[in-house]
């Protein structure tokens, strides 16, 4: 397969066009897009805990789906519209998502380093399922490792807003 | 139920709450400096061995590296309990023990630069376990020794350390005894508190001798004075503090990746990061420390401990920074537990040639207890008591006392935990369930369930000291100066709650610094639970001494004495008139009023959690489910509601409970490879497999503190762990010795009970 030159991307709102090569600033072949985010576009709210796509801290959103941002190639996502945590606030009112206020409300978060990563993740299932049940969550969940135990708090943060309009 | 206070004791949102939501909490990766370089660590692939020759110089000609660093490079800067390992040393002593520094442009440049180093080692027998450490004719992993048994004691806790508890007459306590048990008992697996962030830090040197540092750190200002003794006292330290991604106490040893940013920074005169990989994090950062006893317990068929003797042999793998300090905490906290009039109980503290074992919550006595706890069933059993009875019966009560880590008798002043204890039970429901011992308490075709009990309380609520500065500003604000980070308790939101509380104005007309050495006073660091008793005591310390100074400088301004006088609000009044009164700007807008506050160590007073724990056991697979655990406790004052309960479910997390299940770090005893140093191999408990957790928290006050409030959070994973092992064999009918209570180790303990 050719290497394109370029690639673009659909990043909170916002589209990029992205050179591919070896440079700084270039995307290399075998930039992930987590160092992508990270690094070339500077939006630091996605974190890195295993860098292996096993942990779930890196999770954004990419074409509906929740995905670990560690163990896709950035070259991969070539035309793809990708949500991070920085994009879940209202773009005109910088109102916090009803989800993150949950959050906040519910204190579903101690260390705060999985946070980011599993409002994704939790986010991503409420597009799809707006009213799922705790089980559904406990499922989505279950790539999101959580060491200091929020977990509780974190299914009553998320079951607040499945709740809402049912 | 504790006071009616203002602001204590509220559900409300942390502080840092939005920037955590919204991604802006900065964690130490998400720092930008300007010109930064990457550092890496080459790392050892032998156990134990001498570098014969490293040959640096096709590294260094690869375009984009700035640096390249051996043991041949720098001084003999050195750190560890004692200080005999170097920041790069001639010999490696495990897998994964740093050869050489590199910085470089990027990652990828640097992790090249990694393979074009040539070592030649002359590889050496190596010591994996504590028989074979121990042995006459061991290879030795410090020539200065003389063996691989470290000295006992640690400089920090005084020239009296705790190093055994040795007091009474056990001959006589086992002669008063009903029922003698004894054997040999180890918690051995090595788990990992595995905080999701990684540790890393970021240096900037400023010649001739001054170094900032940007860490991950769970106490920034410890840092400053440890990194100033590893440079022989030759480099100023400024160090802080960020956002960190989780400690669980592991977070006070970052001196190595701290001391390799520093050198790589002074080697190339500009920023450099060095961030652990997971790998590294997992294989070499600090793990548990591996725990085992030979001992002798003497009961009474009442349930009295009249004798404990023996040896607790700690294996600390290659190097001590705070092991020491563990065995002395622990052994004061096996006393807390065990209120026995004669005792023998001594300790050897091994190095071995793996990954350094280090703090980890729960520090020295969680270890012990998952060791001691299984002897202690054995005596339970042939006296036939119920282990709640005897673990009640047994904890300290008022006027009790121990030997703790200064080697100082303290007489208990805190509260009596028994009724904590015993509204613990009667919510899990033990009197109930309690069938006898290796007696499954519900059989359900295959599944068999059990129930085990456990205790923990340590004294470390009132440890070491703390300094903090309030400054009140003229339009009824206030900012405190203290260096904590906030590593996930909340505690940096409950300061300025406390604080706001003695000056009465909101917590949210008050600021915290940033933790930052260079403008704030000492701060040993946010570990052992003193985060509520000792950090906030020097906060609310201060907050008194400004009040105070308020109060003198508005007197006169009155027309009254200050003990006449009172504040709210920003406002300073006459007591009972609260319209007599003068807002703070009357002080003078060109007045700065700073309150200076600090905490002495006080070590009467415990903390104390009694966990429940309900197991269901499949005997046909050997899979262990937690079903349940009840976590009772009396924290005197609740000050964050939310933030405690959400400490108490962590019992099972960070190498808590399930170290009792499955969690371990899988060590290949004859290579020193750690062989699950990745989130694939070293399993954690995800969101589809919750227990039901559940808690009691009393509010019995507690003397000393202004507020009357107690810390648990470091204590939280300890009771729970041991009572798994006693759930499981209840469960099974078999007794179950080893952790963590893998699928394989309760088929094995099933037919061995079936046999017998």
């Amino acid at each position: 397969m050719a290497v394109k030159k370029t690639i673009s991307l659909m990043v909170n709102g916002k589209s990029y066009a992205l050179d591919v090569g070896g440079k700084p600033g270039q995307v290399d072949p075998s930039q992930t897009l987590v160092r992508t985010l990270r690094e070339t576009l500077g939006l630091t709210g996605t974190k890195v805990s295993c860098a292996s796509g096993v942990c779930g801290v890196c999770t954004v959103i990419m074409n509906s789906k929740a995905v670990p941002a560690c163990g896709i190639l950035t070259i991969e996502c070539d035309g793809s519209e990708i949500t991070t945590i920085e994009g879940l606030r209202d773009p005109k009112t910088g109102a916090l998502d009803p989800l993150q206020q949950a959050f906040v409300d519910y204190t579903a978060f101690q260390c705060g380093f999985c946070t980011p990563g599993i409002l994704m993740t939790s986010k991503a299932l409420l597009n799809e399922n707006p009213h799922p049940t705790e089980e559904e969550v406990k499922e989505a969940l279950s790539g999101n490792f959580c060491r200091c135990v929020s977990h509780y708090q974190v299914l009553k943060a998320v079951m607040s807003v499945a709740g809402r309009g049912r | 139920m504790g006071e009616n206070y203002r602001y204590l004791g509220k559900s409300v949102p942390r502080r840092d709450a939005t920037e955590v939501v919204t991604g802006t909490a900065e964690y130490l990766d998400d720092l930008k400096f300007q010109n930064l370089l990457c550092g890496k660590v080459l790392r050892s692939p032998h156990a134990h061995a001498v570098i014969r020759r490293i040959d640096k110089r096709k590294a260094e000609a690869l375009e984009g590296v700035m640096a390249v660093v051996t043991w041949e490079d720098i001084p003999d800067w050195r750190g560890g309990t004692p200080r005999n390992v170097r920041v790069l040393d001639k010999k490696v002593r495990y897998v994964g023990d740093a050869v050489a520094l590199v910085a470089a442009a990027t990652a990828e440049i640097a992790e090249e630069a990694l393979r074009l180093i040539a070592v030649d080692y002359e590889v050496l027998p190596a010591v994996f376990d504590i028989d074979s450490a121990l042995r006459e004719d061991a290879p030795l992993l410090y020539e200065e020794l003389k063996s691989n048994i470290l000295p006992g004691g640690t400089p920090i806790y005084g020239p009296k350390c705790l190093q055994g508890v040795v007091y009474g007459d056990v001959e006589k306590g086992f002669a008063e005894a009903d029922v003698v048990t004894e054997g040999t008992f180890g918690y051995e697996n090595i788990p990992n508190a595995a905080p999701p962030e990684s540790v890393g830090a970021v240096a900037v040197w400023e010649p001739p001798n001054r170094a900032t540092v940007w860490g991950t750190s769970q106490a920034p200002y410890l840092d400053k004075v440890t990194l100033f003794h590893v440079f022989n006292r030759q480099i100023e330290i400024r160090s802080i503090g960020n956002h960190v991604g989780g400690g669980f106490g592991t977070k006070i040893m970052c001196w190595q990746v701290q001391a390799y940013a520093i050198v790589l920074a002074r080697a190339t005169g500009r920023p450099v990061k060095v961030m652990f990989s997971k790998e590294e994090h997992l294989a070499a950062f600090t793990l548990r420390v591996s725990s085992r006893i030979h001992a002798k317990v003497g009961m009474t068929n009442q349930g009295d401990i009249t004798a404990i003797q023996g040896t607790w042999y700690v294996d600390t793998g290659y190097y001590s920074f705070t092991t020491q300090a563990q065995v002395a905490v622990g052994s004061g906290e096996l006393q807390i537990m065990t209120q026995c009039p004669n005792w023998d109980l001594k300790n050897t503290i091994v190095v071995t040639n793996r990954n350094a074992s280090g703090a980890t919550r729960g520090f020295g006595g969680l270890e012990l207890k998952c060791s001691f706890i299984p002897l202690l069933c054995l005596a339970m059993e042939k006296a036939k008591l119920d282990p709640f009875d005897v673990l009640k019966r047994n904890f300290v009560k008022p006027g009790g006392g121990y030997y703790w880590r200064d080697g100082e008798w303290y007489t208990y002043h805190g509260v009596d935990f028994s009724k904590a204890m015993d509204k613990g039970a009667e919510l899990f429901g033990w009197k109930d369930h309690w069938k006898g011992w290796l007696t499954p308490t519900l059989v359900n075709g295959s599944k068999r369930r059990g129930i085990g009990v456990g205790v923990h309380g340590n004294a470390d609520v009132g440890e070491d000291t703390a300094e903090a500065y309030v400054q009140l500003g003229y339009n009824g604000t206030a900012t405190i100066f203290l260096c904590v980070a906030e590593h996930g308790t909340g505690q940096t939101s409950n300061y300025p709650k406390m604080a706001a509380e003695v000056l009465q104005i909101p917590p949210d007309r008050i600021t915290m610094s940033p933790a930052d050495t260079l403008v704030t006073p000492f701060e040993f660091g946010a570990v052992g639970s003193r985060g509520t008793y000792a950090i906030s005591s020097a906060v609310i310390n201060a907050a008194e001494d400004a009040k105070r100074q308020l109060l003198q400088l508005a007197a006169p301004k009155l027309g009254a004495d200050p003990k006449d006088l009172d504040t709210a609000d920003g406002v300073v009044f006459l007591k009972g008139r609260p319209e007599k009164g003068i807002k703070w700007r009357a002080m003078g807008l060109d007045r700065t009023i700073l309150g200076y506050g600090r905490f002495e160590p006080d070590f009467t007073m415990c903390n104390c959690i009694m966990c429940f724990v309900e197991v269901e056991v499949d005997i046909e697979t050997g899979k262990v489910s937690l079903i349940r655990a009840v976590n009772a406790t009396d924290v005197g004052q609740v000050i964050d509601p939310v933030g405690l309960a959400a400490q108490l479910n962590a019992c099972w997390g960070s190498a808590g409970i399930d170290s009792g299940i499955f969690e371990e770090s899988i060590l290949d005893r004859r290579t020193g490879h750690i062989l699950n140093a990745n989130l694939i191999d070293y399993k954690w408990r995800t969101f589809a497999e919750l227990p039901v957790t559940e808690h009691v928290a009393l509010e019995t006050p507690f003397p000393s503190h202004r507020f009357h409030a107690v810390g648990v959070g470091e204590i939280t994973t300890a009771p729970g762990t041991a009572a798994v092992l006693m759930a499981v064999s209840n469960a099974i009918g078999a007794w179950l010795y080893q952790y963590p209570a893998t699928p394989d180790r309760v088929l094995k303990a099933l037919s061995k009970g079936a046999a017998s």
